[in-house]
């Protein structure tokens, strides 16, 4: 590329979604077809590992990086998204324990490596790390796309502070990426879904379940009229593809010990060789039902082999995976809200790919929640790619945009917006008795419009529209004693979280009027018609009402002020 | 966005007598709304953002205020778990974690059995944030000693297992509550505290003064029924792990499980000593007593006042009855008696009247003119029998006055005598004929 190429491009804004992740990265651009792809690295990865590493003044990055974990462990940097725009007393550096471990520098967070020929080795800050790593992603995607990458989207957890997330725009300018745009990774991976050609705009609640390498976060978000609002969010930073590594590398060392005498994990080399081929074998697993371990010289020069199956695996995770669905129940109940409430659970991150985990996921929630992993839906979007898509998606979205343009959009006059804390409704008969229909869900953002058709009496005449709030009970009953029915996905792994001897309660949601707010009849509809009923909700809760016989000429109309 | 729904329900008709101007009524308004953050990503947030902007600016005191408004969905670090740390903890080896009290490790003493796994998550991040060894490092300790992160380690990973921090709990010694002074504020604490160890929950309270005797009663019940989760492995001496001496570890494991099901039954007869000792503290248990006593003598004493009263009654009823019965008697026999006398009155003047009968033809001399013959004497007399005979005592009475009255007449007493037998004969007590000189 020369430099009249660089002042066009300058002109021109060429924008990708970026997904910086503390374990990996990847990068996604939406092809001229329209369809979210993502992007593979010289290499052929396309979940790049977040990681440098320096020798002899060479940078490796990626998959080569990660293999220096092993001999050149104090000048290879893992692991630092989380420490960007931190103090230092503010960091939890365990993840960082078999890499270069961060210190302080100043108000700021560096490590101590060796990245050029000399000897001496000098203090590099976490800033500038993230710089070296953005700029690597960006070459890589520069490289396959044939064309200069100068903007970008960049997915954070929800949790990340202002100062994370200046810190993390100004190492991205020092890349040469001009940051469009930070977008949540929770409310990626849903608009990665909803992204697809296929996909349909519908009211629904989302639990997003981002399984990452060494945290995990879950969130709850109400997806209303295709925009998106986070209910609640539940974060633990130790719980991650790590933790089931670490089963794998316990088992593994145990067996070793048995047979040698000597426990590898003492030794630094032989864990971090443990380490890494263990995760290969953990991956392997969530593929097939058994997977190979063999490393060369793993302690005390004995070369190592060995194999484990996925029962295997899975009953000494089980703690684990315990700890995985129990995260995803508390968001739930943080949220105020019922697994029956849920419409769909997304899982996203590498570790979602285990399979086990979202079976579990399955039991805890009702037969009509959709879960979105690999193993249980199979069109799922690989789980690892969601929060790139996503990124990419938006990405492609905001990249004709000015920068003032994207700001005042996301300024929180624009964004915070008032929420329905019920829904509103009509009330409908069946049989003798009337019960609510919800038309607009709750938590739905203001102004909104929903328009819906309803049946009348089969004799048609004047019907009355009630429009209503409306509330959510959950109905338990419990089934009297009757013979075991199981149900056919519990019969395959029934191997642990089996309560057989239990009857299990029916639980259902049931809808019950809470508070009439408008009535309006519609007079001499005619048999087997229909009635169109259009709600209007203004910011201010203010509503306007019109209800028309479809095919009808007038329209009953009416307008209730808001309060506020 | 709004795109036409087709619900598959029916509305209801409209009710008789349901009118609005314009068939449109309003009858309430919406609840409140929760400001909350949207998400600015995806098409539809940005025609929002357009439709929303279109006519606003704003400035940097709008941008917070509406940032303040936000309902939260990210948690504020936590505040709550902040204790001193003891410098004598600090120094702990990390090797002698049996002893250690790991709820002070991880700053929880005051939480200790009550603490939720989520609090031991956070109470653990916060003190790795402040004593993981690089931490050390920076602030100029060299030592590389790092054996209080092994401790705070070792303190998490047993309490978040729930059958490892069972067993701690199980001899967590300082969790236990001793039950000296005064009554209900020492023992509520102490029952509370050997509470957790119960399998059932809730525990009933110990409660006060005011509890309900059914209250104290299933709250001893409750505890002399106790069921007790609590275990002594933590106590266990070390298994050997080696592999080596099969022997000597048979030998510990056999060592550790009679030593823990010693233990258990010392906690269980140490637990049962308690609440007997807390029983018979009780003064609760001897008001109820008392209560019971007295409600029992009450009970008494109505009981003989009924029976008592019953008793009366009856003899009332018994000598009314009696009196009754006399009076009836004699009534009868009073009665009985006039009855005599009347009929012997009535004998005596139906004998009167006969012989005036008798008397009456003797004295008009048996109607013959001069001495009546023998046969005119007994026809005559035959005819005054037979009427005698069919006649009852008034109408005797009767004649014997209308004969009296004729006197010696003759023919007034012949035609008392014929009208008589006519009476007689028309009233079918006499046939016709029958009488001869009456006829």
């Amino acid at each position: 590329m020369g430099d009249a190429n660089g002042v066009a491009a300058e002109a021109e804004r060429f924008a990708i979604g970026i997904s910086f992740g503390n374990t990996s990265s990847s990068i996604a651009r939406i092809s001229p077809e329209g369809k979210a792809e993502v992007i593979a690295n010289e290499e052929g990865d396309r979940q790049i590992p977040s990681i440098l590493s320096y020798i002899d003044g060479e940078e490796y990055h990626g998959t080569q990086a990660k293999a220096q974990l092993i001999r050149n462990s104090s000048n290879t940097v893992a692991y630092f998204r989380d420490y960007l725009g931190k103090e230092f007393k503010s960091i939890d550096p365990t993840p960082a324990h078999a890499s270069a471990h961060p210190q302080q520098s100043e108000s700021t967070v560096a490590f101590t490596i060796r990245d050029t020929a000399s000897e001496k080795p000098n203090t590099v800050t976490v800033s500038e790390i993230t710089t070296r790593h953005l700029r690597r992603l960006k070459q890589s995607a520069s490289d396959f796309l044939g064309k200069q990458v100068n903007a970008a989207v960049i997915t954070v957890p929800t949790d990340f502070t202002d100062a994370q997330r200046e810190a993390l725009v100004a190492a991205a300018k020092e890349a040469g990426i001009d940051v469009l745009q930070l977008i949540h990774e929770p409310v990626a991976a849903v608009m990665a879904y909803d992204a697809r050609p296929e996909a349909t705009v519908t009211d629904k609640l989302v639990v997003v379940a981002d399984l990452g390498g060494t945290r995990s976060d879950v969130a709850v978000v109400a997806c209303r009229g295709g925009m998106y609002t986070i209910l609640a969010t539940a974060h633990d930073y130790e719980l991650g593809g790590a933790s089931l590594d670490q089963i794998i590398i316990d088992h593994f060392a145990k067996e070793f010990v048995k047979k040698h005498k000597t426990d590898p994990r003492e030794d630094a080399r032989g864990l971090a060789k443990l380490k890494l081929e263990g995760e290969g074998t953990r991956k392997a697993l969530s593929l097939s039902a058994n997977a190979q371990l063999s490393i060369e010289s793993l302690a005390a020069g004995i070369d190592y082999g060995s194999t484990i199956n996925r029962t295997r695996f899975e009953l000494l995770s089980s703690k684990v995976f315990a700890q995985f669905t129990g995260l995803i129940e508390q968001v739930v109940k943080k949220a105020e809200l019922d697994v029956l409430d849920i419409d769909e659970v997304i899982f996203s991150g590498g570790a979602s790919h285990t399979p086990k985990i979202a079976q579990l996921a399955q039991n805890i929630f009702p037969e009509t929640t959709t879960i979105l992993a690999p193993s249980t839906n199979l069109s799922a979007i690989n789980p690892s790619e969601l929060a790139a898509r996503g990124a990419a998606f938006q990405a492609s979205l905001v990249q004709e945009f000015d920068h003032e343009d994207v700001e005042q959009s996301i300024h929180p006059m624009v964004t915070v917006t008032p929420h329905l804390t019920k829904a509103i409704g009509v009330e409908f008969t069946s049989g003798s008795e009337t019960s609510f229909q919800p038309l607009i869900a709750s938590e739905t953002a203001l102004p909104a419009r929903r328009i819906a058709q309803y049946s009348v009496p089969k004799e048609g005449g004047d019907v009355l529209v009630r429009v209503c709030e409306g509330s959510r009970d959950i109905k338990v009953t419990k089934p009297e004693p009757k013979p075991k029915q199981e149900k056919p996905a519990d019969d395959e792994d029934s191997d642990f979280s089996d309560d057989e001897d239990e009857d299990e309660e029916i639980r259902e949601i049931v809808w019950k009027t809470e508070k009439p707010v408008a009535e309006l009849a519609v007079k001499g509809v005619k048999a087997g018609g229909k009635v169109e009923v259009m709600v209007h909700v203004n910011p201010d809760l203010g509503l306007q009402i019109a209800v028309r016989e479809v095919g009808g000429q007038t329209a009953v109309r009416g307008a209730i002020n808001g309060s506020a | 966005m709004a795109a036409v729904q087709v619900v598959n329900v029916q509305l209801p008709a409209l009710p008789s007598g349901w009118s609005a101007e314009k068939d449109f009524k309003p009858v309430g308004a919406l609840s409140g709304a929760t400001q909350r953050n949207l998400e600015p990503v995806g098409p539809h947030f940005l025609a929002h953002a357009r439709r929303k902007r279109h006519n606003r600016t704003f400035s940097e005191d709008d941008r917070l205020q509406a940032q303040q408004n936000v309902k939260k969905t990210e948690e504020e670090s936590d505040g709550e778990i902040s204790e001193d740390e003891d410098p004598m903890m600090l120094n702990r080896e990390a090797k002698d974690w049996k002893s250690q009290d790991h709820y002070a490790v991880l700053g929880l003493s005051r939480y200790r059995w009550r603490a939720t796994p989520e609090q031991i998550k956070r109470a653990h991040r916060k003190k790795v944030l402040r004593h993981h060894p690089d931490k050390k490092a920076a602030s100029g300790h060299r030592d590389e000693n790092d054996s209080f992160f092994k401790c705070i380690q070792i303190a998490t990973e047993l309490l978040l297992d729930p059958a490892r921090r069972r067993q701690f709990d199980s001899v967590d010694e300082a969790a236990d509550a001793s039950a000296k002074g005064k009554f209900y504020k020492v023992w509520g604490p102490c029952f509370e505290a050997e509470g957790r160890f119960s399998i059932k929950q809730p525990v009933p309270q110990f409660g006060n003064e005011d509890s309900t005797q059914e209250e104290v009663e299933n709250f001893y019940n409750f505890w002399y029924n106790f069921d007790s989760w609590r275990t002594f492995e933590y106590l266990d001496e070390d298994v050997p792990d080696d592999g080596e001496s099969r022997d000597q570890k048979r030998h510990t494991e056999k060592k550790n499980a009679n030593a823990r099901r010693k233990r258990k039954n010392e906690d269980v007869a140490r637990l049962r000593e308690l609440v007997d000792e807390a029983l018979a503290q009780d003064e609760r248990i001897k008001k109820f007593r008392q209560q019971a006593r007295a409600g029992k003598d009450a009970k008494r004493k109505a009981k003989e006042e009924e029976a008592q009263r019953l008793k009366d009654e009856k003899e009332a009823k018994k000598a009314a009855e009696e009196k009754a019965k006399k009076d009836a008697e004699e009534a009868a026999k009073a009665e009985r008696e006039k009855n005599k006398k009347n009929k012997e009155a009535a004998k005596n003047a139906a004998k009167k009247n006969k012989r005036v009968l008798k008397g009456s033809v003797k004295e008009v001399n048996y109607f013959a003119d001069g001495e009546a013959s023998a046969s005119q004497v007994d026809s005559v007399l035959n005819d005054v029998e037979l009427i005698m005979g069919k006649i009852d005592v008034d109408e005797l009475a009767a004649l014997a006055e209308k004969l009296t009255i004729a006197g010696k007449d003759g023919a007034a007493v012949k035609a008392a005598y014929t009208s008589e037998a006519q009476r007689l004969v028309d009233a079918g007590k006499l046939k016709a004929g029958e009488v001869k000189v009456f006829a």
